[in-house]
């Protein structure tokens, strides 16, 4: 039967045409208001053009009207799942500019916090791209595993998405009492617990036929799409800014840029499976060596940067994030400016699902780990 | 290259173009009718390589429009700033460099729909994010008077 039909669809006389199909704006595996205006023939992609701008808020046109401390309460609302990079970001930004040193303690928080974030980020991937892929019980273990991290988070800081912990010169409050012994218990937790993430899908064989060599995308497009973070890592392209250009506590560990050479759905996957491993291993270089001292450097009441240019890139969870800071000298920014990791990750999906079945587009999709607000802005 | 010979390489090759050290990155601002020859030679010039542009940004000024391109040499591991202004603020134009990295080919878009830069030859340009009811918001001069009270 299978030979039948593969032989008539093979064949010139049944021939479909093209048509329009829209995938979103409210549709699951595009994961928030993405609209994929796809060109179908049968079920084979032919083009996908996407159609953002849902949720534009205008983040970009706030800035100009608010004082530096304020924009990066806006910044964890781009990126919910990197809420804390983003933030450190124009935290950092700011410092460079205004040639602040901040403290030791702060640098090791503000990289513990990062890890622990891309921990949270990566564990909410997988669960969520489990269930893309039909897989629905990955959804509860993801879940259940990253409500620790979110604990660790409230009662550090009070908040459990959005943190909002960083301050331009250092951090919002000192770490809670239990913060060490909480992320020391978590770590242990975790590490028996990521090799049952392994079991439920990564050696998956139905989970394997749907990602392997499916989605490829190669190095030389990764770079000239500006593909980054484990997306852009899994075809090949160096790209982790906490390696090349390092940033807070990053300078003082060693940790391996986790690399894959496919560029299939598969090597992204396993790529972010590696990164939790990595990530976990930074967290417990710093854990137990947090510095004594202040958790801020005392800034002043209304910060303002000199004129000129300023641009710092941060690696979040899903990529580079760069703030560009134009100032003019006043008590707000002249002109602010986010390079979203997602924004040019998203781009690339026509390059990639071309030829492609349907089902496939959902695989590809899922293993970009967009975030839309990220995109929109 | 360190930002010290990159600088002597660019001001070298391109003496009409203002080769400059920022405060981080060495910034090399050049007229609009030169820029696309310039950014083809930064990508192919071998030792140069710059072949990942990173950011692509507008900014309104008074008198033009400012397009920035940030760029970075994935093999050589350098970075540089490239600018160039448009003739003016109402028909502000400039050559597409999605030709060189497609990644400018979105980035382009977004500039074109907030900040109202048409791009020649640009393959398929349209507003992302808003509707065509809109003016372009990152403008200095915008004004929206049904969501943004004065007080």
């Amino acid at each position: 039967m299978a030979a039948i039909i593969e032989k008539i669809i093979t064949t010139d006389e049944i021939k479909t045409d093209e048509y329009l199909v829209n995938i979103g704006p409210q549709h699951p595996s595009t994961h928030g208001v993405l609209r994929l205006l796809t060109k179908l023939e049968g079920e084979i992609v032919h083009n996908v053009e996407p159609h953002i701008g849902y949720i534009h808020s205008g983040i970009e046109k706030m800035t100009e009207a608010l004082s530096y401390p304020q924009i990066v309460h806006l910044t964890d609302r781009m990126d919910y799942l990197s809420a804390h990079m983003n933030n450190e970001a124009v935290c950092l930004c700011v410092e460079n500019a205004l040639q602040v040193e901040v403290p030791e303690r702060v640098k090791y928080i503000r990289t513990i916090f990062d890890e622990l974030q891309r921990l949270a980020s990566h564990q909410l991937w997988w669960c969520a791209s489990g269930m893309d892929l039909g897989a629905l019980t990955a959804f509860f273990y993801g879940l259940r595993d990253r409500e620790d991290i979110l604990d660790i988070f409230e009662e550090t800081c009070g908040a459990r998405l959005t943190l909002n912990y960083s301050v331009p010169g250092g951090v919002m409050f000192d770490i809670h009492p239990n913060f060490q012994k909480n992320v020391k218990a978590f770590i242990t937790k975790f590490r028996k617990k990521l090799p049952e993430y392994d079991k439920l899908l990564t050696d998956n064989i139905i989970f394997q036929n749907r990602t392997k060599g499916i989605g490829i995308l190669s190095k030389e497009d990764a770079i000239a799409y500006g593909v980054t973070g484990p997306s852009g890592r899994a075809s090949g392209f160096s790209c982790d800014v906490r390696k090349h250009h390092p940033y807070s506590a990053y300078p003082y560990i060693k940790f391996d840029e986790k690399m894959g050479t496919e560029g299939d759905s598969f090597t992204r996957w396993k790529l972010r499976m590696d990164e939790m491993w990595e990530s976990m291993n930074i967290i417990e270089q710093l854990i137990d060596n947090i510095p004594e001292g202040d958790f801020a450097v005392k800034m002043k009441g209304v910060i303002k940067l000199p004129e000129g240019e300023f641009y710092q890139r941060v690696e979040t969870a899903r990529g580079e994030f760069g703030v560009y800071i134009v100032s003019d000298g006043k008590k707000n920014p002249y002109r602010v400016k986010f390079r979203s990791p997602g924004f040019s990750n998203l781009f690339t999906i026509n390059h990639i699902a071309k030829g492609w079945k349907i089902a496939d587009l959902v695989a590809i999709m899922a293993t970009f780990d967009l975030v839309i607000p990220d995109i929109d802005r | 290259m360190t930002n010290e010979q990159l600088i002597a390489h660019l001001t070298s090759a391109y003496p009409d173009a203002n080769v400059k050290q920022g405060n981080q990155y060495p910034e090399i601002t050049v007229s609009h009718d030169k820029a696309h020859a310039l950014m083809v030679h930064l990508k192919s010039d071998a030792s140069l390589a710059f072949d990942y542009l990173v950011c692509e940004s507008g900014v309104d000024y008074p008198a033009f429009i400012q397009v920035v391109y940030h760029l970075e040499s994935t093999m050589h591991r350098h970075f540089i700033v490239v600018k160039t202004n448009t003739e003016n603020r109402e028909t502000a134009t400039l050559e597409t460099v999605s030709d060189i990295w497609p990644t400018a080919e979105f980035h382009e878009c977004e500039i074109y729909d907030l900040l109202g830069v048409t791009f020649n030859n640009h393959p398929g340009l349209r507003r992302y994010f808003l509707d065509d009811t809109w003016g372009h918001p990152l403008r200095k001069d915008f004004k929206d008077d049904i969501h943004v009270v004065e007080r």
